[in-house]
C-alpha cells in the first residue's frame, strides 16, 4: 500500500528552484509528489504551523571511525547523531583502520550504512593507505560507491603526487578533497601561533601553513583543470587565495566548519582540549574573514568535520591530545544564528547546508522538485535549547559547545519519506 | 621545615607504559599528599592535575609556558639589590619563545612595576609576547642600553630539527652578553640567568662572574622561595602561624 505524508503550512524554502512560501507538501513512497498523485484518505498529515522545510542537509566532511575505532563512533551512532542534526546525507572521510583505500573497504562501508539515519557517501583515499605515496585505485573504489577523494587528516605533502592524483581523478570524474597542511610549518604545533599560544606556551601553527599549501591546490588545479575542493578553510589568506581564484575560472570550491566561525584561539585558553583541532581556530581577523566569505560566496559550503573522540584521547596534556570535535547535532544551530544575526539570508544558509554539498558531491539532494526522494529537513528557527553532550547522539562527547544556549534546531527530519528524527 | 616527600619520575611510574597523567597523579593521590609539585614537558599539565584531583598543585615548571618559583625568585633577588621595582628596566636576552622562565619573569616584573624588554634573533621571539606586555626590541644593543637587569636565557642551536641560529658561535657574536655590550647598561645593572649556563654562549665569563652577577643569590633565594611557597599553600599566614600543621 502507498505510503503518504503530508507536511502542512510549512515554509517551504528551496533556492534552486526559487521558492519559499507557506505551503503543503506531499510525499508518496519515499518521493515528493503533487497534490493529484496523493491520495488523502491515507495520508500521515503533521502541521508544520509555518517551521522550515528544507532539502535534507548534507555534511560533506565527517569522520565515522568504522572501520577499526568504533569505540569512538560507528556508521550507525554516527548517523543517527547525523540525522537529529537535521542531516540526511554525510560524506564519512577515509582515515579508518584500515583506510578506505580499496573497493573492499568502501563495500563494507556501504553495507554497514544501508538502513542507517542518512545517506553515507563514502571518500576514498588519495593514496595508498594515506601514505602519501602511490595513487590508490579510484577507478574500483568508484565503483563500489565512493564519491570523492581525500587523505584528510593528513596532507598530501609530495606535489608531483597531488598533481597526478588531480589528473587521475578528472578522468575518473571524482572530486578531489584537500586537507590544506604545510607539514614543515605545522608539525609539533596544536594551536594557532600568536599571542595566545606564547602566553599558553604552546607550540603554534601559523596560516601560513594552511595558505601555502592552498594556493598548491589552486595552481594544481590550474595545471591540470582539475577540480578541488578545499577542506576546513580556517584563515583569511586562504580565503583571499580562494576568492581570486574563482575570479579567475579555477574550478575550486571551499568548505568551513562551524567552529571556525564561532570561536577563537582564546577558547583554547585553560588548556581546553575541547578546542583542539587541526587547522585550529584562529584569531577574530579570521573569524570575521570566514564569516564574510560565507556571506560573499567565496565559502560554498558549511561542513562539519565532525570527528569523534573517546576521553582517552582527550583528557591528556594538551599537546598529546587528539585533534578534532563533534560537530553533527550543533552544527545547524550554529549556522542559523548567522542567519539570525542578519549575516546571511536563509536561503543562503541552505545552500551552504544542502544544495551546494549536494552539487558539488555530485549526489542527489539540495532540492524539493516533485520526483526527487523525500529527503526533508523540518527546522524550527525559534527553539530554544541547551546543548548537552552527555545526551547527545554520538559517541564522541568531546564539544566545546556543551551546555551553550542555541536558538533553533531540526525537529523533523525524513530520509526517503522515513523518519529518522522527529522532536516536533 | 620538614615534610615527608616522595619522588615520582616518568621512568619510576607507569607514564611510559601508557598510563596517563591523570593516572598516575590519582595513584599519587592515593598516597594522601597535601602537596603535589610538578615539573613535565607539556604545558599545562599541572592545571590538567589540578581539574582532577584534590591536593594542592605546584607548578615547578611545565613545557614552555611558565616556570612560576623561578619568577618569583628572580624578584626577590632583584628586590633585595633595588628595594623597588618601579621604573626599572629589565631586559632578557635569548630564546625567549622556548623558555618558560621569560613568560614567568614577564608577568612578575610587569606586575611590580618594572619595564620589561625582550631582544634576540627573530627565530627566539614568539608572536604576541608584545600582548604580554614586554617591550621587543631590534637589536641586543638597544635591549641593553640602560638596562638595570639583564636576564640572559640558555641557548639551544635546534629544537626537534627545528633550526633557530646557525651556530652556538655566531649567536655569542651578536647577542652574547660580555663586558662591551654591558658598557651601555646602568653601572650598578645585576646579571641574572636561570642556569645551567652555556659559558661563553649567552654569558661570557667575565660578566657570569663579574661584579654585577647575581647568578649564585639566585640559587640561594630557590631555596627560600620554594620554601615559602610549600608553607603559605600549607595555609600559612603572614604571621608565621602554619594552620593546622599535620
Ligand atoms: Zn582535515
Ligand atoms: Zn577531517
Amino acid at each position: 500500500m502507498a505510503e503518504m505524508i503530508i507536511l502542512q503550512n510549512g515554509r517551504i524554502i528551496d533556492p534552486l528552484q526559487k521558492r519559499d512560501e507557506i505551503a503543503d507538501l506531499w510525499m508518496r513512497d519515499g518521493k515528493i509528489v503533487n497534490r493529484a498523485q496523493g491520495i488523502p484518505g491515507h495520508a500521515r498529515c503533521i502541521d508544520l504551523g509555518g517551521k522550515w522545510v528544507v532539502p535534507g542537509l548534507i555534511d560533506m566532511h565527517v569522520h565515522l571511525r568504522e572501520p577499526g575505532e568504533e569505540y569512538k563512533e560507528t556508521i550507525e551512532t554516527g548517523t543517527r547523531a547525523a540525522a537529529a542534526g537535521g542531516f540526511t546525507g554525510v560524506a564519512c572521510m577515509p582515515n579508518t583502520r584500515p583506510v578506505n583505500d580499496n573497493a573492499t573497504v568502501t563495500r563494507f562501508i556501504c553495507e554497514k550504512a544501508g538502513g542507517c539515519s542518512t545517506h553515507v557517501y563514502p571518500v576514498g583515499a588519495i593514496s595508498r593507505e594515506s601514505k602519501g605515496e602511490g595513487l590508490a585505485e579510484y577507478g574500483e573504489m568508484k565503483l563500489a560507491g565512493v564519491i570523492a577523494l581525500t587523505d584528510d587528516g593528513v596532507p598530501v605533502v609530495d606535489s608531483q603526487l597531488m598533481r597526478r592524483a588531480m589528473e587521475y581523478a578528472k578522468s575518473h570524474g571524482l572530486l578531489v578533497m584537500s586537507h590544506s597542511e604545510e607539514f614543515a610549518l605545522s608539525r609539533n604545533g596544536c594551536m594557532n601561533e600568536g599571542a595566545v599560544s606564547t602566553r599558553l606556551g604552546l607550540r603554534g601553527i601559523p596560516t601560513a601553513a594552511e595558505s601555502i599549501m592552498v594556493y598548491r591546490e589552486i595552481a594544481l588545479s590550474e595545471l591540470t583543470g582539475a577540480r578541488v575542493h578545499i577542506a576546513h578553510v580556517s584563515s583569511a589568506t586562504s580565503l583571499d587565495l580562494i576568492r581570486q581564484a574563482k575570479k579567475r575560472g579555477v574550478p575550486v570550491t571551499a568548505e568551513t566548519a562551524p567552529h571556525y566561525f564561532t570561536l577563537t584561539e582564546e577558547a583554547v585558553d585553560g588548556y581546553n582540549t575541547h578546542a583542539k583541532m587541526n587547522p585550529p581556530l584562529r584569531s577574530e581577523k579570521d573569524r570575521q574573514a570566514v564569516r564574510c566569505a560565507l556571506a560573499d560566496g567565496t565559502l560554498d559550503a558549511i561542513a562539519t568535520d565532525h570527528a569523534p573522540h573517546s576521553i582517552l584521547e582527550k583528557e591528556v596534556e594538551f599537546s598529546a591530545a587528539a585533534n578534532g570535535i563533534v560537530g553533527l547535532e550543533t552544527a545547524l544551530p550554529l549556522a542559523l544564528a548567522l542567519v539570525h544575526e542578519g549575516l546571511i539570508s536563509v536561503n543562503r544558509l541552505v545552500h551552504l547546508m544542502s544544495c551546494s554539498p549536494a552539487q558539488i558531491l555530485g549526489v542527489p539532494g539540495g532540492r524539493l522538485a516533485v520526483g526527487d526522494p523525500a529527503d526533508i529537513t523540518v527546522i524550527d528557527p525559534e527553539r530554544v535549547f541547551t546543548f548537552s553532550a552527555e545526551k547527545s547522539y554520538s559517541k564522541g562527547k568531546n564539544t566545546p559547545f556543551d551546555g551553550w544556549e542555541l536558538r533553533g534546531k531540526a525537529v523533523l527530519t525524513l530520509l526517503a519519506g522515513r523518519e529518522t528524527y522527529n522532536d516536533l | 621545615m620538614s615534610a615527608d616527600t616522595f619522588n615520582i619520575t616518568a621512568s619510576t611510574s607507569s607514564a611510559t607504559k601508557g598510563e596517563t597523567l591523570i593516572d598516575t597523579a590519582k595513584n599519587i593521590e592515593a598516597m594522601n599528599p597535601d602537596i603535589i609539585v610538578i615539573r613535565h614537558s607539556c604545558s599545562g599539565a599541572p592545571q590538567l592535575l589540578a581539574r582532577h584531583i584534590g591536593a594542592s598543585i605546584i607548578n615547578a615548571g611545565d613545557g614552555s609556558h611558565e616556570h612560576p618559583s623561578q619568577g618569583l625568585l628572580d624578584i626577590m633577588t632583584v628586590l633585595e639589590h633595588k628595594k623597588d621595582l618601579t621604573g626599572l628596566k629589565i631586559t632578557i636576552v635569548g630564546d625567549i619563545a622556548h623558555s618558560r622562565v621569560a613568560v614567568s619573569d614577564i608577568l612578575g616584573f610587569i606586575k611590580m612595576g618594572a619595564v620589561v624588554y625582550v631582544a634576540g634573533p627573530a627565530t627566539f621571539i614568539p608572536a604576541g609576547i608584545e600582548n604580554l606586555g614586554a617591550q621587543v626590541c631590534a637589536s641586543v644593543e638597544e635591549a641593553v642600553d640602560g638596562a638595570d637587569v639583564v636576564i640572559a636565557l640558555r641557548i639551544q642551536q635546534e629544537r626537534q630539527n627545528d633550526p633557530l641560529i646557525p651556530s652556538l658561535r655566531e649567536y655569542s657574536a651578536f647577542y652574547g652578553i660580555n663586558k662591551k655590550r654591558l658598557e651601555a647598561a646602568k653601572p650598578d645593572v645585576l646579571i641574572m640567568h636561570p642556569g645551567p649556563i652555556n659559558r661563553g654562549v649567552e654569558l661570557n665569563p667575565d660578566v657570569a662572574d663579574g661584579p654585577g652577577s647575581v647568578i649564585l643569590e639566585q640559587v640561594n633565594n630557590g631555596v627560600a622561595v620554594r620554601m615559602a611557597l610549600l608553607y603559605l599553600v600549607m595555609g600559612g599566614d603572614k604571621s608565621g602561624d602554619a594552620q593546622g600543621s599535620q
